[in-house]
């Protein structure tokens, strides 16, 4: 299946300069962006998952910098861009964002409407009239009711869920080509996340968008992904279709992830928790970043670096349980429960493919 | 479980909450009534707004309560008390707060904040006495000694948690109310918080009420569950049973809402949604009814009826 890719990223390396050290942040990501699929970024905080993609937006803080690779979309590279005149070419027109928290990303000094008129005005050159009814229109896309009242409202005037559709509105202003959503749902009620996941979704498939989820719970992106990249100390140790992610795992982080999910618990046992910490990235990470923390780490995890091995075509894993010489080591006994936690109508029903 | 049998710990009897002015009161909390039997962990689930976290907030006396009784051992501990009954419930109910980078004190050392509480209760401690409880504390909940000289910026969301958890063990309290506690924690670090909470409640023999918004880790860690919407708790049942037959729209919304990490099943999944408006309550008014065993639930004659219907099948 060749699918056309809309942004390809190559052996990138980005680095922080913090208090006179170096920190190595994102270690050699390789990764293509396809056109019209929503791809999950996982990982723990602190994994590099933000940081990655802060960098198709220009967003990167002062002190990091991209310290080789290459992002290369429309046949620009954007690992080359300096100035923020080159780089509003690209913000929100082509790429835009929706942060976590709806509380804070908005101006709490702007009505909405105004907000939102001015990534219109930016970008689009509307203003006035015009630019009034795109903002409605946009209003009432992202399912917000009387959006000619609420236009003239101020952000304290909007539940949590609400901010984060005007939130999701001032992205999809300009129409953009791709949208990363950085946690969106973190900071929202589990009945809203739902309803804010069903928004991008309708939206995507509306404008064919392409969009990337950035979370740290694997628990709520099995509905909204096609592909889902697992990050770890800077790097994509897994990489698969939503189904081979959650139902053939292959790296031992994966695995940890997955099994810490209280979905997945059983009552009155231990929840599986992943000990220790992630690497220092001000130190130079030695073999597998994950084995000191992985019970059943081979002692080639400490020695080398895995390579990528592929499961499949769409499915490949950084770990050295892949390579045919490694003993065989089986995922642990609780994500069996993924299938087992699915409705036992389900399987009635035939859901069983 | 036999229900009759056991201990009740803290009895909420037609509590009420009113924010606001005497002109214009808000009744967050409007008759609410629960019991929490002694060694079980009892949950508390709504959206934000619901009134969960001001439940927690009344029973551990920060909020004031406008009607209502809570008792705690057999003793009405909320409006005007005595000074000693004052000191005992300040000491037997802890809580553990949502979010571990805002509730300790930026200013003050791990030493300080973990002790602050025995300090108001036992004044008689020397200095030794109390170094020695607050490293056991520490290393209780799974730190060094050595960190209590340290200042809470120096930790991990996690660790800071686990800080917030050993200030409330070291009163070593009965009943703790934990508001959300790992909601604003990582996948990874909630099983470690999570973990340790249930270790301690087998060590000791604590009860817990236990208030998030999130279905799918109360599933695991709580006996029974009450479902408040608006202030009013709608159902209240074991949490194997309310899983199993939830009977009340709001119940059927938030359990329909879970997200599920198994994509075949989330494909197919239908989300319900909820619209007070459903209930005709002008005619027919709602009841609190106990519609099986120790399952209670808010609804009126002719839902009952129709829940009845449903619990056959």
């Amino acid at each position: 299946m060749e699918r056309e890719v809309i942004l390809s990223v190559k052996d990138l390396n980005v680095k922080f300069s913090l208090r006179g050290q170096v920190l190595h942040a994102i270690r050699g990501i390789s990764l293509d962006l396809y056109k019209g699929e929503s791809l999950a970024i996982v990982g723990e905080s602190g994994s590099g998952k933000s940081v990655f993609t802060k960098n198709f937006i220009g967003l990167l803080d002062k002190n990091g910098w991209v310290d080789s690779g290459e992002i290369i979309y429309n046949g620009m590279d954007l690992a080359k861009f300096k100035t923020e005149k080159e780089w509003v070419k690209i913000r929100g027109k082509e790429v835009a964002m929706v942060m976590q928290d709806p509380m804070t990303s908005l101006n709490p000094l702007k009505t909405v409407g105004w907000q939102i008129e001015e990534a219109l005005r930016l970008h689009q050159d509307l203003s006035g009239e015009a630019a009034r009814k795109k903002a409605i229109e946009i209003l009432s896309d992202v399912g917000i009711q009387e959006p000619e009242r609420r236009y003239k409202q101020y952000p304290h005037e909007f539940s949590g869920g609400m901010r984060q559709r005007v939130v999701i509105a001032i992205a999809m202003a300009c129409n953009p080509k791709i949208l990363i959503c950085d946690e969106p749902t973190t900071a929202l009620d589990v009945t809203i996340q739902a309803q804010i996941l069903d928004l991008i979704r309708e939206l995507q498939k509306k404008y064919q968008l392409t969009t990337i989820y950035i979370t740290h719970d694997l628990g709520v992106v099995a509905n909204v992904a096609d592909r889902i990249a697992v990050m770890y100390a800077g790097d994509i140790v897994e990489i698969g279709t939503c189904d081979e992610v959650f139902y053939q795992p292959q790296h031992p982080y994966t695995w940890a992830l997955l099994s810490s999910l209280p979905q997945l618990g059983i009552k009155g046992e231990d929840l599986y928790s992943i000990k220790g910490t992630p690497p220092n990235l001000f130190n130079k990470v030695r073999g597998d970043a994950f084995a000191p923390r992985n019970p059943k780490a081979l002692k080639i995890d400490f020695l080398h670096r895995p390579p990528y091995f592929e499961v499949s075509p769409t499915h490949k894993a950084r770990t050295w349980l892949l390579d045919p010489r490694a003993p065989k080591v089986e995922p642990p006994a609780s994500l069996k429960n993924i299938r087992k936690i699915r409705g036992a109508k389900l399987i009635e029903d035939g859901g069983e493919e | 479980m036999e229900n009759n049998n056991r201990e009740v710990l803290l009895s909420v009897k037609d509590l009420e909450v009113t924010f606001g002015s005497k002109r214009k009161p808000f009744k967050a909390v409007k008759g609410v009534s629960f019991d929490i039997y002694k060694g079980e962990t009892f949950g508390l689930v709504g959206e934000s707004g619901s009134g969960k976290t001001t439940i927690g907030r009344a029973i551990i006396r920060i909020n004031p309560t406008s009607a209502g009784e809570v008792i705690f051992k057999g003793e009405k501990i909320n409006g005007k008390i005595s000074r000693e009954l004052d000191k005992r419930v300040t000491q037997q109910i802890q809580m553990i707060f949502q979010d571990p980078m805002a509730s300790l004190n930026e200013r003050a050392k791990v030493d300080y904040i973990v002790s602050e509480g025995l300090m108001n209760v036992q004044k008689d401690l020397t200095k030794e006495q109390r170094e020695a409880k607050v490293s056991k504390a520490l290393s209780e909940v799974g730190l060094l000694p050595e960190f209590a000289s340290r200042f809470p910026h120096e930790f991990s969301g996690g660790q800071r948690q686990r800080i917030g958890i050993a200030r409330s063990l070291i009163m070593e309290p009965e009943f703790i109310i934990a508001d959300e506690p790992i909601s604003a924690l990582d996948v990874s670090i909630r099983a470690q918080v999570l973990n340790l909470l249930s270790a301690l409640q087998k060590e000791r023999g604590l009860t817990y009420l236990f208030i998030a918004h999130d279905l799918s880790v109360m599933r695991f860690i709580t006996d029974r569950i009450a479902v408040i919407h608006k202030g009013v708790i709608v159902e209240l049942a074991e949490t194997e049973k309310l899983f199993a037959h939830p009977l009340h729209p709001y119940t059927r919304a938030l359990l329909s809402a879970i997200p599920m990490p198994d994509p075949i099943s989330e494909k197919q999944k239908k989300l319900e949604t909820y619209d007070p408006s459903m209930h005709d309550y002008s005619v027919d008014k709602p009841v609190w009814t106990e519609i099986e065993e120790g399952h209670f639930i808010m609804g009126n004659e002719k839902e009952l009826a129709e829940y009845r219907e449903r619990l056959k099948d």
